[in-house]
């Protein structure tokens, strides 16, 4: 029996259209500090060679959700199937967003933009989500995936994703619960941009 | 002077939860200050807030970030030199937002915004910011007039009575009695509110660990707070407890409880007053032990008269580079250090608190715990022989440096082999 689906659009789960493109593994430089094997990489860092990109494996039909560097160097051969709605565009945390939205003219052009988020303690998941909605009005499927699970949900919502990759060994229907942790929150953000004082009349004590 | 609370309570709201900075590189703290002397050390946080009005008697905010203690100290520099209250928000998060995606994440003792700061340069820092924040600012998390009154509403005055702001009883009493004038002097501190003072108690009794009070000393607080200060009671950064509002008629009377039950030692601001940390009797990360060191020093200068000609003094004490007790700002500062495995002391000179807030200088090569004593005496030696009149030590050490002091204390240490 096929392992039930771990992903979540809106409030269902659901099965999953697009096939994720990974690019083949590279000579990964391990860089260590105080003996410590470093694990994050700095925003802006380069991080994929032109053999990674040149081997990357595109399936040959269907959605396939490709990684952005691929995206970038290897269009023309995606040209059709970008035309035909099945290219979805995924990053790493610590890639540009400048970079994916001088790649294509019309940013709403995909359907579906990922972002990868190796580490849970990665908080710039949520920042890239933040500028992809106001900064660049991207309107279609944004998705989280990587080390994502239910305690990022609520905040990766408010942020302006939509669509969320739960980690394989977490149950996708427990991380649909915390979607609801808060009714209220205080501040504006992506999902509502309205803080509370807007929202609710708050009177005042007596 | 303005009261920042209700602003305050908004960012702490505005704070809670916030989706995009739930997992920053690394701690952050905001601290914010509305007074002149700026009790909040804002140059010592993530983010400074320093509330002040403009020339047009406006509300505005100079914004600091990038300061820290710990391990790297440094102080915040000015990223905004005005900002007007209602942008608080959106600025912040414009801040944090250019620390959340370009924060170090790949290294815990870089992760600090004050470490990004200082990599972009506090000018492009700042750059980077404003161009953020122009796409934030008037959006809705703006704050609106109408909720900073509502949220002010929160903070209400305490029921004053209306009093004179003078006491017969309470002016004859410090004419008498040298000792509660003394401790009026030290301990009791102007208020708005006429006939009202706010009192320092002192958790500094000489040869007892700073900041300790009793099980008794807590019960009989709590009922001080309860008798004579609307039921309020608060905690200083400098390990004492105050009370906010009591009447200048209640003052003996407090004074005579608070001596009894060893609360009262008037040496607020002095140079037993000494921030410390737990160090090695109670912290597991501490290279040496403060406490008795602390202890060591207050019985050194256990001569009030003494203590009062030295004058204000702020000596911070920390039991390792987590700077707890906060030593880099301190006016002589401690540092408790490990070499192969036994403690020494590190001395840092003319650090301070306050909106022109310093770091220390390290004096030279580290103490051993029974030196100490001896080399606090030696700079309060050259303090006393240097000053001139009026002139507190942090203005001594200011105004002729750190080598006076150095070559007191080295001098006959010459022949030694240095510890360092
Ligand atoms: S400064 Fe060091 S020893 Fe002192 S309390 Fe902090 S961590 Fe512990």
């Amino acid at each position: 029996m096929p392992k039930s689906s771990n992903l979540i659009l809106n409030q269902a789960i659901v099965e999953d259209e697009w096939t994720l493109v990974s690019l083949p593994a590279g000579e990964e430089v391990v860089k260590k500090q105080a003996g410590k094997v470093v694990l994050f990489k700095l925003t802006g860092e380069a991080s994929t060679t032109p053999e990674q990109i040149a081997n990357t494996e595109i399936p040959a039909s269907g959605k396939i959700l490709v990684p952005l560097s691929v995206w970038v160097a290897r269009q023309p051969e995606l040209a059709a199937r970008h035309a035909a709605g099945e290219v979805g565009v995924w990053l790493d945390t610590h890639e540009l967003l400048e970079t994916l939205a001088a790649s294509v003219a019309d940013i709403n052009s995909l359907p579906l933009i990922a972002v990868h988020v190796e580490r849970f303690a990665d908080g710039r998941i949520f920042s890239i989500g933040n500028l992809l909605r106001t900064r660049y009005h991207y309107k279609n499927d944004l998705r989280a995936f990587g080390d994502v699970l239910r305690d990022q949900l609520f905040f990766l919502k408010r942020c302006g994703f939509n669509s969320y990759l739960i980690r394989g060994d977490r149950s996708a229907q427990d991380a649909l619960a915390s979607l609801g942790d808060f009714t209220q929150p205080y501040q504006g953000a992506v999902d509502n941009n309205q803080p509370v004082w807007r929202r609710v009349n708050r009177t005042a004590p007596h | 002077m303005i009261d920042p609370r209700a602003i305050a309570e908004i960012i702490r709201q505005w704070s809670t939860f916030h989706p995009e900075f739930a997992l920053l590189p690394r701690k952050f703290k905001i601290a914010v200050s509305g007074t002149k002397e700026d009790r909040a050390i804002i140059q010592a946080h993530d983010i400074g807030l320093e509330f002040y009005h403009d020339d047009q008697q406006k509300i505005a905010i100079r914004v600091w970030v990038g300061g820290g203690l710990g391990r790297t100290p440094i102080l915040g520099s000015v990223v905004r030199e005005h900002l007007e209250w209602q942008h608080v928000l959106t600025y912040c998060e414009a801040v944090i937002r250019v620390y959340n995606l370009h924060g170090r994440r790949d290294n815990a003792y870089k992760a600090r915004i004050k470490i990004l700061v200082k990599a972009l340069g506090v000018e492009e820092f700042a750059r980077q910011v404003e161009e953020e924040w122009q796409h934030l600012k008037d959006s809705p998390n703006t704050i609106t007039k109408a909720e900073l009154d509502r949220v002010a509403q929160h903070f209400t005055k305490m029921p004053y009575d209306t009093l004179p702001d003078h006491d017969a009883g309470f002016d004859s009493a410090v004419a008498s009695n040298p000792a509660f004038a003394a401790w009026v002097r030290r301990n009791v501190h102007k208020h708005q509110q006429p006939g009202y003072r706010a009192v320092t108690l002192s958790l500094k009794t000489h040869g007892q660990a700073p900041g300790d009070a009793s099980t008794e000393q807590m019960h009989t607080v709590a009922d001080f707070a309860d008798e004579y200060s609307f039921g309020e009671l608060r905690v200083a950064h400098e390990q004492n407890l105050i009370l906010a509002d009591v009447k200048i008629t209640d003052l003996y009377a407090l004074w005579e409880k608070a001596k009894a039950n060893g609360l009262a030692t008037a040496n607020i601001g002095l140079l037993t007053d000494i921030i410390c940390c737990p160090g090695g009797d109670f912290c597991s990360l501490a290279n040496a032990k403060s406490i008795p060191i602390a202890e060591a020093i207050q019985m050194q200068f256990d001569d009030m008269d003494y203590l009062y000609d030295i004058g204000d003094l702020e000596l911070n004490i920390s039991g390792c580079m987590n700077a707890c007790g906060h030593h880099h700002v301190g006016h002589i500062g401690v540092l408790g250090v490990d070499k192969d495995g036994s403690e020494w002391y590190q001395v840092t000179l003319g650090g301070k608190q306050g909106n022109d807030a310093n770091l220390g200088t390290v004096l030279g090569p580290s103490f051993a715990a029974d030196e100490m004593p001896g080399v606090v005496q030696k700079l309060i030696d050259v303090y006393v022989r240097e000053r001139t009149a009026e002139e507190r030590f942090i203005d001594t050490v200011r105004r002729i440096g750190v080598a006076p002091f150095k070559t007191h204390v080295y001098g006959e240490k010459k022949k030694e082999v240095a510890h360092a």
